[in-house]
């Protein structure tokens, strides 16, 4: 026989303050774990939202940024000219080669210098990149010294709201644009026409080409084609691959960050959680003894008791979850340390994460409520009776 | 006498629960103190900069090389001391994950401005005179074993290519902020072997390394540079190191900033046991407090008891999680290698800890000890637990 639910419900509804403080506490820890994996998920969707699935990046090899590669204008060509490229509108090569260089721009509200990648394109990149799209303004026109910016940089930097003029590489830019990649990593960039960008820092040769295969299972056969070229020293991958690449220390950096705080920071919710169940049980001996003598059995006792515990771990874990729902409206940007240049993104709260996060909750609480319940259920019915 | 007795007697009475909140405590404290020094760790290189040092580099951003030949103008003006060429590296030994910084220097200037990079006059001889050596650090020759005369190869990121370099000397820090995973090579080796791979990209300096002779003039000295640039193709950007290095955890700041929040969630979360703690001990002896207020005494000593018995508790648990900070400090930063170089729990972060503790002892006995304070003696006595 099981004891009521309702004698479950009534135990923590009576002592509301020590609930409120045991779930609390838990709901904290839910809080972070739930946050860091937000985080993380954010990050993620943001540089696998920058790739596409069919498109290659071509860097120099060993070099593990677009910032630190080159690939000069020979190689360039032999790349477009290859037979697994598509041809887009107008029978073009769907080709962008591209020159990344990183200027600093100060930030809106606290004036802050800060890396921002720069990013001179090819005629293709719209066409290669069909998630941007123009929320202002217009493209910059080919041949001439206009940029346009991306959505979250237009947010968060000076000068650089459509009409007012950047200045870098010894000349003036006209802000003529803001687009929108929805969430990739590009919301942060600066793109200018590339010829533009290489003659005003004086550069010979492009940092990246980009372009779309035709198959993207082709990348295989063609890399290991080009690598047998002796002209070319170059790295071949899918795009979303190199994009999660360069999320990888910050990813690892964050989840490793968030694990350990979880798990410290579980003990104490723990710890609460024994806490409040041992005190549970010494203040109902007689109630337990009662029980008992009424026919209940140790298990039932043993699962009112537990019971009781899992409702506190899924009291914090939804209220976890709840807080952490708000992160969401929260943009964070910081370096990254890969591609050495900011790069924002947002909390992002999945199914995934909320379950996990809410099974965190439960966990705690039948890890903090197992001893007490144990306790609970090996009092023999004679002694509890008589410290009643 | 009676009143600290009474209140070591009840903090005494649920070993079990007391035990427990001051295992919660100790846990709280030291996770406080580690995130709190990792925060500091972060800021190190800022801690660690010299007034006396500036640095030069290209306005438009740090990845944009200078021209050599601005070395000697930055040279020619007036309270500039020394200059050296300096370049970051961004090898990798190995695997990408064993990073350590690397720069290219000119042995002699450079070393003359650090001072605190201690090393042997014969060991720093042997270095300047082989083009292919390497000067690194005591953290950095600990984490991977070298030793004086091993090679070390390393992968060109920027500079494409294998490298191998001699170890040549071993510096030990000068104080207690000197970060020893520093790896140095000859600038003029770097150039040399650029000038044969990739010519255009030769005779360039990634930043100038400055000391100058007045700390007072360093803005005007500064601008004095940058002036001679203006306009030209690669115009420049001085700062004082100090500056330079700020602006580098700025950019990471959002990580900074969300290391220190959770660092003061976790001391909510024990807030929240240790309350709950007081609140349940509160509760039980309702009948003792009503029944101590019936003998005569006053409702501040009996909130006192209660305020007393939560301070005491977290004390113990503080002593503890400080005393351990320590300890688990320096085993994290000998566990994380060269990723934090200057790892040490500071005198802010142990104070910040104590008054945590305190705020968190009074805290959680307030509501407990206003209950216990208002309480009516017949309606206490008549309580059950």
């Amino acid at each position: 026989m099981r004891l009521p639910v309702k004698y479950t419900l009534r135990n923590l509804w009576t002592r509301k303050l020590t609930t409120i403080l045991t779930a609390g506490g838990m709901a904290l820890v839910v809080f972070v774990f739930a946050a860091v994996q937000m985080l993380d998920t954010g990050l993620r969707a943001t540089l696998v939202a920058t790739g596409q699935p069919d498109n290659m990046l071509v860097t120099r090899r060993g070099a593990n940024a677009e910032i630190s590669s080159g690939v000069d204008r020979a190689q360039a060509s032999i790349i477009e000219s290859q037979p697994e490229i598509a041809t887009g509108a107008g029978g073009k090569r769907l080709v962008s080669k591209e020159a990344v260089i990183l200027i600093t721009l100060p930030k809106r509200d606290t004036g802050q210098a800060t890396n921002v990648t720069t990013r001179g394109v090819g005629e293709s990149a719209y066409a290669l990149r069909p998630q941007v799209r123009f929320v202002q303004g217009r493209a910059f026109a080919p041949g001439s010294s206009e940029v346009v910016v991306g959505k979250s940089l237009a947010e968060r930097f000076e000068s650089t709201s459509v009409g007012s003029v950047l200045r870098f590489g010894g000349r003036e830019w006209r802000v003529v644009g803001v687009f929108d990649s929805g969430g990739a990593a590009f919301d942060s960039e600066v793109w200018v026409d590339a010829d533009q960008l290489m003659q005003a820092f004086r550069r010979q040769a492009y940092s990246s080409i980009v372009a779309r295969l035709l198959d993207a299972g082709a990348i295989d056969a063609l890399r290991t084609r080009l690598e047998a070229d002796p002209r070319l020293t170059l790295d071949l991958k899918p795009e979303r691959v190199f994009y999660e690449e360069q999320s990888q220390a910050l990813s690892k950096f964050i989840s490793y960050l968030g694990l350990t705080l979880s798990i410290i920071f579980s003990i104490g919710a723990m710890i609460g959680a024994m806490i409040t169940m041992y005190a549970a049980v010494a203040n109902r001996v007689g109630e337990i003894g009662t029980l008992r003598a009424l026919g209940y059995r140790r298990s039932a006792v043993l699962a009112a008791f537990l019971f009781e515990a899992v409702l506190l771990g899924a009291i914090g874990g939804v209220v976890g979850i709840a807080l952490a729902s708000f992160m969401q409206l929260v943009q964070i940007s910081t370096l990254n340390w890969q591609s050495f240049s900011e790069l924002a993104f947002s909390f992002t709260l999945t199914p995934e994460i909320a379950v996990k996060s809410l099974i965190f909750g439960v966990v705690m609480g039948v890890v903090g409520g197992f001893l007490p319940a144990v306790r609970a259920a090996r009092l023999s019915i004679v002694d509890a009776l008589r410290a009643a | 006498m009676h009143f600290y007795k009474l209140i070591l007697r009840n903090s005494m009475r649920h070993k079990l629960r007391t035990g427990l909140t001051v295992l919660g405590l100790v846990v709280a404290f030291l996770s406080f103190g580690l995130l709190q020094s990792i925060v500091d760790a972060w800021y190190h290189g800022a801690e660690a900069a010299a007034p006396n040092r500036l640095i030069t580099r290209n306005a438009v951003s740090l990845t944009i090389p200078l021209p050599l030949h601005y070395r000697e103008k930055v040279r020619a003006v007036d309270g500039v001391k020394t200059v050296a060429a300096t370049n970051w590296f961004a090898g990798v030994y190995q695997d990408p994950k064993n990073f350590f910084p690397q720069f290219a220097v000119e042995p002699v200037p450079y070393f003359s401005m650090y001072p605190e990079y201690r090393l042997q006059a014969d060991e720093f001889a042997a270095f300047v005179r082989d083009r292919k050596g390497a000067v690194i650090g005591r953290k950095l020759a600990q984490t991977y074993g070298f030793k004086v005369g091993d090679t070390v190869p390393l992968k060109g990121t920027i500079f494409p290519g294998n490298w191998a370099f001699v170890v040549r000397a071993i510096y030990d820090a000068g104080d207690a902020k000197t970060d020893t995973s520093l790896f140095f090579f000859h600038w003029d080796y770097l150039n040399e072997t650029m000038k044969q791979r990739m010519p255009l990209r030769a005779s360039q300096a990634g930043i100038f390394m400055i000391e100058i002779t007045d700390v007072d003039r360093a803005a005007a000295i500064s601008e004095a540079i940058d002036k001679q640039f203006r306009n030209s193709i690669a115009e420049t950007l001085t700062e004082t190191e100090q500056a330079f290095q700020i602006g580098f955890v700025k950019q990471t700041e959002s990580i900074v900033i969300a290391i220190r929040i959770v660092s003061f969630v976790v001391i909510f979360i024990i807030l929240a046991v240790m309350a709950n703690t007081m609140a349940m001990t509160a509760r039980e002896r309702l009948r003792e407090y009503a029944m101590l207020k019936a003998l005569g005494f006053s409702p501040g000593y009996v909130a006192g008891l209660i305020f007393g018995e939560s301070l005491a508790i977290a004390a113990v648990g503080c002593a503890i999680g400080v005393g351990l900070t320590f300890p688990v400090g320096s085993w994290f930063a000998a566990q994380m290698g060269t990723l934090f170089p200057v790892f040490s729990v500071s005198g802010q972060t142990v104070v910040l800890q104590i008054v945590s503790a305190l705020a968190v002892g009074t805290i959680a006995a307030l509501l407990p000890a206003r209950r216990a304070a208002r309480v009516r003696i017949v309606e206490g006595l008549r309580a059950i637990g």
